[in-house]
């Protein structure tokens, strides 16, 4: 039962075959079963799950318009802020933390009687592509247990795609929703930027951050987007137009779809068997009837680059409010104020996240500035205009989603650019705040293969359809790891 | 001996007059218990974002516009980053490039002469909360702090002049210029005191007649006008002495020791501060449209050079009644209706000037406070006139009327204070007096014609002020003869 | 590339080893060495993006809604007295 989708339980709940609190006990007795091996989650909120299970329950009986996601379990990513209920963003300065206050999204879900199973593992802060930057554990691909789930949202991945919750969310800043997505075998979706509230989402780069759907199937990942997506007067990114109904978009067809295949992506650095799978997806698309050509993103070289300036200079800000004063963990070594932040954020936070708060304050420091930072931002500019440029002659673009199958534990733990390079297929997309989504598409040594589909700003609608498509001709989504 | 010549240039805070704080919805009122006035936004909560309060906007394009500003078609907010713990997110969100307005102007009067001083700018940004030092009044000395975020968050306006002052009087006139304006357009309480109005000054001196500034120095704690003439006359006087005695000023802050009247060094270990400003990303560009700004525009009340100008002229007043008239615009508005209604504006002039100020001063109130409208004060003025009551007896009705609100008639009628003008009935109180008095009357009968002084005196003091005192003499006189 | 780590951690307030000054100070090189890979790209008419999707003027009305639950901000914080955040000494 937990091995279904929520489109698929939200059928047996209506046709009452099955109740919300089934579904939850079967989750949890999933959880129970596998965890020590997946080790997913960062904390467990099994009695506010079987609170929510109950009331859906009640709702269901009482016949009252049931939507999609009542009832059904879902895990949430530790960087979003669940009120009274722990939230560590896997970082030991936020090892105690029990927020004031429910991310919007939080209460959006808790509103529809979603039923939250626990708080998902990520790399610290969501700084990583692995998880094994979390301040607690790596989480585990459950495809191979010796391999990372991706990241940062690898908990979320992870726990989809071994059944221990029916959905997830997770956080995408450079690919950290499709890359986990990807390396697990599952659906992603980054939202265009300001789709989604970032209300209650503890920041780590705050004009690439995005919340998103991580599901078994693209279905799925269309209910959660309408779940989740809106305006929210909480943030003034939020981009206040009317959300469609995007469970209408799913429509069997490719007809004449215009494709972009990002040739860029295509060529040094991409593992061929990942090559290969994206070729053959490409002609999946033309067998529906879609139109595929090649096109050359000149600037992606430099996304990287630009990532990395930007997205730490924006996290070296954020993250200076772990200090030790308001909330989190403080120093027993703090002789006087100057010394207790120093060792407050010394002891506090890990490595990964002390590297890029350090490159983010060295370019934004003075006579820094414009080499770096001021540089990046105009990079960017020129990011976005080859997707505008593109967008011109396509409706969605298509590349891999990485570079490669999930990696070994520990094989790039000690080369942070190596790591940094491997993000190279997402990042871009998050500069321009477009939209994107991670199916599975092949399989290289036993390890899924993601397609990543890109749409203009604002086009869910179409790169949802794409993906709905394909995976109508393909059964990869349907394929789960034995553990 | 030099000539030197005194360049001064002042960083102005004053907090705005809205209800709620800059970024998110906690009340800006103040003498709450600590850390109530506070949510998750303001104490800089993880995964928190602010939003922009559009009346913090809306007072400080009002204020740009009677500085004369240019109102910059986009501006936006950048986080200013320093780790201090009264600062929740260890960063400020102000304005850095691109602020709200630049190249104003305030014109102020030092001493009959009239200056003109250049506004650099006006931007937006947040105050920070406050720290209480254990043990210390001072953080020097103190042991561990104590923060409360009530007041993190206010929307904070800093203003900024060009080099342009060139004396400590010079400063103190401006900040006075200024605080009258912030007052008059209802932006700001602007009370140094109590650091809604807040003020930090650059000072460098140069000989006479040189086009190179010298080495500046920054003036902090200068908590009222007073202050800012000491401070800045001391640090004046501090800068000539180092200079002629062949000394270098050093770039440093200083902290004005208002019970000293001295600068003192506040040499920090970090003296180069790095802010690493960058464009706030959680936050969207400000492009206040033409409609918008109109609409601010038609908000703004005469201001009160203007309007002290128009006072003199039309209702015949002196320079210093027009200014005083037009301290503020609840009193400039109060005299104008009053004028309305009665056609003596001179004589309202003085009674709003006089007895009135005199029960709002002795009642720490403003005018716009009290249960008194112009129209009761032109009544009772007209009522003088008839001769319905005196003078005298109408300062007893102004002051019964502030105490109680009631009507003007209505008091009159309770306290029985109508003035007595008919004749019987005084020559009745006469002849008491007479008869009282025999030895007075003996007095001027025998030619003391002083005399009658005292028995007019009587003849009020019986009547308790209700006759005319001319009126009084001439019966008196009548019947004595 | 030659990068003051000292004076960085400094203004970021963050505590390092000598070995993570060490470490910290050849990875930055390497990676802002790799991030110098931009000036290839000519940018001289270029504006700066700073949000991919182009917004302008988000307000809010200015109203006070007072918070359901400021004592649970109090509750995170690692010290407090008399309703404040305590902090230690401070030594400018």
């Amino acid at each position: 039962m937990n091995s279904l989708t929520a489109h698929e339980l939200h059928q047996l709940l209506l046709n009452k075959k099955v109740s919300s609190v089934e579904i939850t006990e079967a989750v949890f007795k999933q959880i129970e079963k596998n965890e020590d091996k997946v080790k997913a989650y960062v904390s467990l909120t099994k009695e506010k799950a079987l609170k929510n299970a109950e009331e859906a329950d009640k709702r269901i009986r009482s016949g009252e318009n049931i939507p999609p996601l009542c009832g059904i379990p879902i895990a949430i990513k530790d960087n979003m802020c669940t009120k009274g209920t722990r939230t560590t963003c896997s970082s030991k300065i936020l090892n105690n933390y029990l927020p004031p206050y429910d991310a919007t999204i939080v209460k959006k879900l808790d509103d529809l009687l979603a039923v939250p199973t626990g708080k998902t593992n990520l790399d610290e802060f969501a700084m990583g592509s692995s998880t094994e930057n979390s301040g607690y554990f790596t989480t585990k691909n459950p495809w191979d247990l010796k391999t990372v789930p991706g990241g940062s949202s690898g908990g979320s991945a992870a726990a989809t795609a071994a059944d221990e919750c029916i959905l997830a969310l997770g956080s995408d800043t450079g690919g950290s929703i499709r890359q986990p997505a990807s390396f697990c075998g599952v659906v992603g979706l980054k939202p265009t930027y300001g789709l989604v509230s970032r209300y209650g989402l503890i920041a780590f780069a705050s004009s690439l951050d995005q919340i998103g759907p991580i599901t078994k199937d693209v279905t799925d990942a269309a209910l959660l987007l309408n779940a989740i997506a809106g305006y929210d007067q909480k943030d003034s990114t939020s981009v206040n137009r009317p959300v469609p109904n995007y469970q209408n978009s799913l429509v069997n067809s490719a007809d004449k779809l215009r494709i972009g295949l990002i040739s860029d992506l295509m060529g040094k650095g991409i593992d061929e068997d990942v090559k290969k799978a994206i070729k053959t997806a490409a002609r999946v698309f033309e067998s529906m009837g879609a139109i595929v050509e090649e096109v050359s993103m000149p600037t992606f070289e430099y996304a990287v680059p630009t990532y990395y300036i930007i997205a730490p200079a924006e996290a070296s800000s954020n993250l200076a409010r772990f200090d030790g004063v308001k909330f989190g963990h403080r120093s027993k070594e703090a002789p006087d104020l100057i010394n207790m932040y120093y060792n407050t954020r010394k002891e506090g936070f890990g490595s990964e996240v002390k590297r890029r708060i350090m490159i983010g304050t060295y370019v934004l420091s003075a006579g820094y500035y414009d080499a770096f930072y001021l540089k990046a931002l105009k990079a960017r500019t020129l990011i976005k205009q080859d997707f505008e440029k593109a967008f011109k002659r396509f409706d969605i673009l298509i590349s891999p989603t990485a570079p490669s199958v999930a990696f070994k534990i520990g094989e790039k733990a000690n080369d942070p650019l190596s790591m940094y390079l491997s993000d190279i297929a997402t990042i871009p997309v998050n500069l321009a705040g477009l939209p994107a989504i991670s199916l599975p598409c092949g399989f290289s040594k036993g390890l899924p293969i993601g397609l990543q589909i890109i749409g203009d700003a604002f086009a869910e609608e179409k790169t949802l359809q794409a993906a709905f498509a394909y995976e109508q001709h393909t059964d990869w989504h349907k394929k789960r790891p034995k553990l | 001996m030099t000539n030197w010549e005194t360049i001064i240039g002042l960083e102005i805070h004053a907090q705005l007059l809205t209800e709620s704080k800059m970024f998110c919805s906690c009340s800006t009122k103040f003498g709450a218990k600590p850390n109530t006035n506070i949510c998750p936004v303001c104490t800089g909560q993880p995964g928190v974002l602010p939003v922009t309060n559009k009346k913090a906007i809306a007072l400080a394009i009002k204020t740009a516009i009677i500085l004369n500003c240019k109102i910059e078609k986009t501006s936006i907010f950048a986080r200013k980053n320093y780790f201090y713990p009264d600062l929740p997110k260890d960063f400020q969100i102000s304005q850095y490039e691109l602020p709200l307005a630049v190249n104003g102007f305030i014109d102020i009067e030092v001493e009959g002469v009239k200056k003109r001083i250049g506004i650099t700018r006006v931007h937006l940004e947040e105050d920070a909360g406050k720290l209480v030092h254990k043990g210390s009044a001072r953080i020097m000395g103190a042991g561990e702090s104590l923060v409360d975020y009530n007041r993190t968050g206010t929307p904070l306006m800093e203003i900024v002049t060009e080099p342009d002052i060139r004396s400590s009087l010079e400063a103190k006139v401006f900040m006075e210029t200024l605080q009258h304006l912030l007052q008059f357009i209802g932006v700001c309480d602007a009370k140094m005191e109590e650091g809604s109005l807040r003020c930090d000054a650059n000072i460098s001196i140069r000989p006479e007649g040189a086009n190179k500034f010298g080495t500046k120095t920054e003036v902090k704690n200068m908590n009222s006008f007073r202050a800012v003439a000491k401070a800045l006359e001391a640090e004046e006087k501090r800068h000539k002495e180092v200079l002629q005695e062949g000394g270098k000023i050093i770039q440093e802050t200083r902290f004005f020791d208002d019970i000293a009247e001295t600068t003192i060094g506040m040499r920090s270990k970090e003296s180069a501060h790095d802010y690493r400003y960058f464009p706030e990303p959680d936050l969207v560009p400000i492009e206040p449209e033409h409609a918008w700004i109109e609409e601010i525009k038609k908000t703004i009340v005469e201001l009160p050079t203007k309007k002290a100008e128009r006072f003199e002229k039309d209702f015949e007043l002196s320079k210093a009644d027009a200014e005083f008239l037009t301290s503020t615009p609840a009193i400039a508005d109060f005299f104008e209706n009053c004028a309305k209604h009665y056609s003596k504006p001179k004589i309202a002039a003085n009674w709003i000037m006089g007895d009135l100020a005199a029960y709002l001063n002795a009642n720490n109130l403003t005018i716009d406070k009290i249960d008194f409208s112009p129209l009761k004060l032109a009544e009772m003025l007209g009522l003088i006139d008839k001769g319905t009551i005196s003078g005298k007896i109408a300062k007893i009705v102004l002051a019964e009327i502030l105490k109680t609100g009631k009507n003007v008639q209505d008091i009159i009628k309770d306290l029985g204070l109508t003035q007595i003008s008919d004749e019987s009935e005084i020559n009745n109180i006469i002849d008491e007096i007479i008869n009282n008095n025999p030895k007075q009357v003996a007095e001027f009968k025998s030619g003391k014609d002083p005399v009658i002084m005292f028995l007019v005196g009587q003849v009020m003091k019986a009547s308790k002020g209700r006759v005319k005192p001319d009126m009084a003499q001439e019966l008196l006189r009548r019947a004595l003869s | 590339m030659k990068i003051d780590v000292e004076h960085i951690a400094r203004l970021a307030r963050l505590g390092l080893t000598e070995q993570e000054k060490k470490l910290y100070g050849d990875q930055l090189s390497r990676i802002l060495g790799h991030a110098e890979e931009l000036n290839k790209l000519k940018t001289d008419n270029v504006a700066p993006t700073t949000h991919a999707i182009p917004m302008k003027n988000v307000f809010r009305e200015d109203k006070a809604i007072p918070c359901e639950d400021t004592e649970a901000i109090l509750r995170n914080a690692p010290a407090e007295e008399s309703n404040m955040f305590l902090v230690p000494r401070i030594i400018e």
